[in-house]
């Protein structure tokens, strides 16, 4: 048990799922969906102090958790005082995937949500401007999903990828 | 990169599928198609004078996308200095511009975009693809880029390199020069109408029917994939 | 709907893909998507007939009737440093709003790195922020060397020390050009980009390519320095700070450049802070944020440098700690060549790295291990590891996800240009146009790492 899920068992009870140590030390948390602003809300006041959201991003997990979940949505948070990482995992649904924006915690969180729900299609609930940011506005589809192809042309010789 | 061959010298080259698009303006320059375009053309002195005076001093369009941009501005800076060849500035407004560019890769957001400058250029005008995105699509044959810019713009001289050193986009602007200015060739567009390429008119309805392909699909060069080749892109999942 | 087309109109272009989009999915129109119907849903003749009405309005003085009048700047633009797209809010020549439309340069480069593997990958990730191809290299590898388990020698992190800095040289250096020629300011293009070309020539002596690099391995470098190369680079380091003294000289106390940057762009720290803003944009405005002295990696602990700081924000601060870092870069130059380690510059582990050449033509395990790698390429255990290395522009971090398979999962790049164009819009509002263009040019976004 670290110093941070203890922190956060003690502010925000059962908001935390589980928590490991991964490739190179690194931190994460698995928060639950439902109370991520609250979480991030925590973390960013003191005294853990992660001022800076670093990264906001989303992975399509084949098969998922198991749950019936899919998108797996990881916070990359640093603190400036320390130099300490963190990273929070929360997972988002197969069907009709949707997450509450923390654009009211990190305003950087704007344009990251645009872009997972551009390339994931994850819905941010209470974000400002949830429009396509990288991809033509009249786009079909989300790009970064797994079953969404390549795209791109034919071409004459074997192995090409 | 392109060596020029001296005047006379067989060329070998692969054959080419495409004749729309493969074209050679050196072939074009060395058949007998050019007694058809001097038919044409008046080729009197001031058409000469003309062509020399075209040719010595074009001016690019700064159309600069990604990193063949840093290199296509190297080629403006003391070492390369392409202002010795006539390149003096590079314009911003595509209305006073000769040369466009197409430094870089294409998106699929950008290629209407791209279209509108080419569009708004005055003749005679001409489109220079530098670097592997932008002559055939480069690394990225994905959904996102398109893949080669003449798709959509006739091009004249294409300049292979990922980036070109600034010395190629020399060489390809030497060779643009060479073949305007020593034979008063009619511009791309011209060439383009008569080959029945799609002109600016045609533009939305080919939009559309490229649309009703469907995400990430596109048509392949006409009569080129063989059959039996895994032509449907699995998605990435099933890899 | 909520946009105000005037009566008969068609919209074109980006206006009608926003509108069909909406209608078929049945929405509402977000923010950026109302103003991009706005921008272009109007004929030359339209726009006339709305600015009588317009005209006829004020002169009644009806309140609230000056609206403001929305440009397009972009994304073919010779001042927005790449193809970005900014619908501006103009009353006169003060800016109200600004409404940054991005994706221009989208590349699809973070799906298409999901079917090669991950040795193809190193191929793709440089040309993702093309100005600052060793860092994100630098942190694509540091991520696979985590997940791997993997340390690479300490020669090898000298040289990718070494590197980095020459480029964040060559970056600032295009920086610094670029910046000059939007203000005016042409010479400084000319100077700048000699000295790139005398670094791009070090870069092509150790890696074969003067952009878009493929150096870094997993695993380490993969080459050493060739014959000379340490000559050439003494050489450079000697040169270069005279060069930044004449760079000094043109503009550092020039009046007119005094004048078009002082008090420009200055946000709070705080609310930079807050939208993600890191790099010399953010040390500008006083905070002491180095990822290479705050989280040290690749053995930047052991080399002696200042970070330089701004004081208040502005773009005039900004020019000054970029020029400051790159007299900084020099002397870490020095140092590596000064006390560069001996040893190999890659990993000895040959279920990852390459075996020498020399090793092919008599060892059939080489032979064996070099064919696996190179078809099939080498497997990477689950797990998740993000890796940040200190950019020219902010912090590049680099997400990989692998799952036991030779292609990654996903590779997602945290580019400092993305978040730092956040910061642009609040900076924006009441400034003036020209403004504005100073402002962009101070933040050093590279619309390559933007979009991806």
């Amino acid at each position: 048990m670290s110093e941070y899920r203890n922190l956060l068992d003690a502010a925000c009870p059962g908001a935390v799922v589980d928590e490991w140590e991964g490739a190179g030390g690194e931190l994460t948390i698995e928060v639950d969906r439902d109370r991520i602003v609250e979480v991030a809300r925590f973390l960013k006041g003191e005294p853990c102090a992660f001022r800076l959201l670093s990264d906001l991003t989303c992975v399509d997990v084949i098969g998922g958790d198991g749950r019936g979940n899919r998108f797996r949505l990881a916070y990359q948070l640093f603190s400036l005082e320390t130099g300490d990482r963190l990273r929070l995992r929360v997972w988002a649904d197969a069907e009709a995937p949707e997450v509450a924006s923390v654009t009211p915690v990190w305003r950087t969180a704007d344009w990251h949500e645009r872009e997972v729900w551009d390339m994931f299609g994850v819905r941010f609930s209470g974000h400002p401007d949830l429009s396509r940011i990288l991809m033509p506005f009249d786009w079909e589809g989300h790009p970064l999903r797994r079953d969404y192809p390549i795209g791109g042309e034919d071409v004459q010789f074997s192995d090409a990828v | 990169m392109a060596l020029i061959p001296p005047p006379g010298a067989p060329l070998e080259r692969a054959p080419r599928t495409d004749d729309t698009i493969d074209r050679d303006l050196r072939d074009l320059v060395e058949s007998q198609e050019e007694e058809a375009f001097a038919k044409r053309l008046l080729l009197t002195t001031v058409d000469r004078a003309l062509a020399w005076a075209r040719s010595s001093s074009i001016w690019p369009a700064t159309f600069g996308l990604a990193c063949c941009a840093i290199e296509m501005m190297h080629t403006a800076t003391p070492r390369y200095d392409l202002a010795r060849f006539g390149a003096e500035v590079f314009r911003a407004s595509p209305r006073q511009a000769d040369l466009l560019i197409v430094s870089g890769r294409v998106s699929m957001k950008m290629a209407p975009v791209l279209r509108r400058i080419y569009d708004q250029m005055m003749e005679p005008k001409w489109v220079i693809s530098m670097g592997a995105c932008a002559s055939t699509g480069g690394v990225f044959n994905n959904y996102a880029i398109l893949q080669g810019v003449d798709k959509i713009v006739p091009v004249d001289v294409y300049v292979p390199g990922c980036p070109p050193r600034p010395e190629s986009l020399i060489e390809g602007i030497l060779v643009l020069q060479r073949v305007i200015g020593s034979k008063g060739l009619p511009t791309s567009t011209d060439l383009m109408r008569e080959d029945d390429m799609p002109l600016p008119e045609q533009a939305p309805e080919r939009a559309e029917a490229l649309r009703a392909l469907g995400p990430g699909r596109r048509p392949a060069p006409a009569g080129v994939v063989p059959a039996g080749l895994p032509g449907d892109m699995a998605p990435t999942g099933a890899r | 709907m909520g946009t105000e087309l005037g009566a008969g109109l068609t919209p074109v272009g980006e206006a009608r893909e926003v509108l069909e989009a909406a209608r078929r999915e049945g929405r509402e129109l977000a923010e950026t998507e109302r103003v991009v119907a706005q921008v272009e849903a109007g004929t030359a003749v339209e726009a006339l007939r709305r600015t009588r009405e317009m005209e006829e309005r004020n002169a009644e003085g009806v309140p609230g009737a000056r609206e403001p009048m929305i440009i397009n700047l972009g994304p073919q633009h010779p001042s927005t440093h790449g193809v970005l797209r900014l619908i501006t809010e103009l009353d006169g020549e003060v800016v109200r709003d600004i409404h940054p439309v991005i994706g221009y340069l989208h590349t699809g480069i973070e799906k298409q790195c999901e079917n090669k593997t991950f040795w193809q990958t190193i191929t793709l990730v440089p040309r993702m922020d093309y100005l600052s191809p060793f860092f994100n290299l630098h942190a694509y590898n540091m991520s696979v060397e985590k997940l791997l388990g993997l340390e690479a020698p300490s020669r090898a992190h000298w040289l990718r020390v070494m590197l980095s800095e020459l480029n964040r040289i060559t970056s600032h250096l295009v920086w610094l050009g670029t910046s000059g020629l939007e203000l005016g300011a042409i010479t400084v293009f000319f100077y700048t980009y000699r000295e790139r070309d005398r670094a791009l020539d070090l870069f092509e002596m150790i890696s074969g390519e003067r952009m878009n690099h493929r150096y870094f391995q997993v695993g380490g470098c993969s080459d050493d320095m060739p014959e000379g190369f340490e000559a050439m680079v003494r050489r450079f380091v000697q040169e270069m700070p005279g060069r930044i003294d004449e760079y000094e000289g043109l503009l550092s106390a020039n009046p007119i450049w005094i004048e078009r940057t002082r008090g420009v762009g200055v946000l709070p720290a705080d609310d930079l802070i807050d939208l993600g803003v890191t790099g010399p944009a953010l040390r500008a405005a006083g905070v002491d944020l180095d990822l290479r002295k705050a989280a040290p990696y690749s053995g930047y602990e052991h080399f002696d440098f200042n970070v330089p700081l701004g004081t208040r924000g502005d773009a005039y601060d900004r020019y000054s700690v970029r020029l400051r870092e790159m007299r900084e870069s020099v002397r870490i130059v020095e140092q590596c060549l000064d006390g560069m380690p001996e040893g190999p510059h890659i990993a000895d582990d040959r279920k990852v790295v390459l075996p020498p050449r020399e090793e092919l033509a008599t060892s059939m395990e080489a032979l064996i291990h070099h064919f696996k790698l190179v078809t099939e390429g080498f497997r990477v255990p689950p797990g998740e590891a993000y890796s940040a290395v200190e950019s020219p522009r902010g912090e590049i971090g680099c997400y990989v996800v692998a799952d036991g398979g030779p292609k990654p999962v996903r590779v997602h790049m945290r580019d400092p240009s993305f978040v730092n164009l956040q910061a642009l819009r609040p900076m924006a509002k009441n400034a003036y146009l020209a403004d504005l263009i100073v402002m962009i040019g101070s933040l050093d976004n590279v619309m390559g790492g933007v979009d991806r």
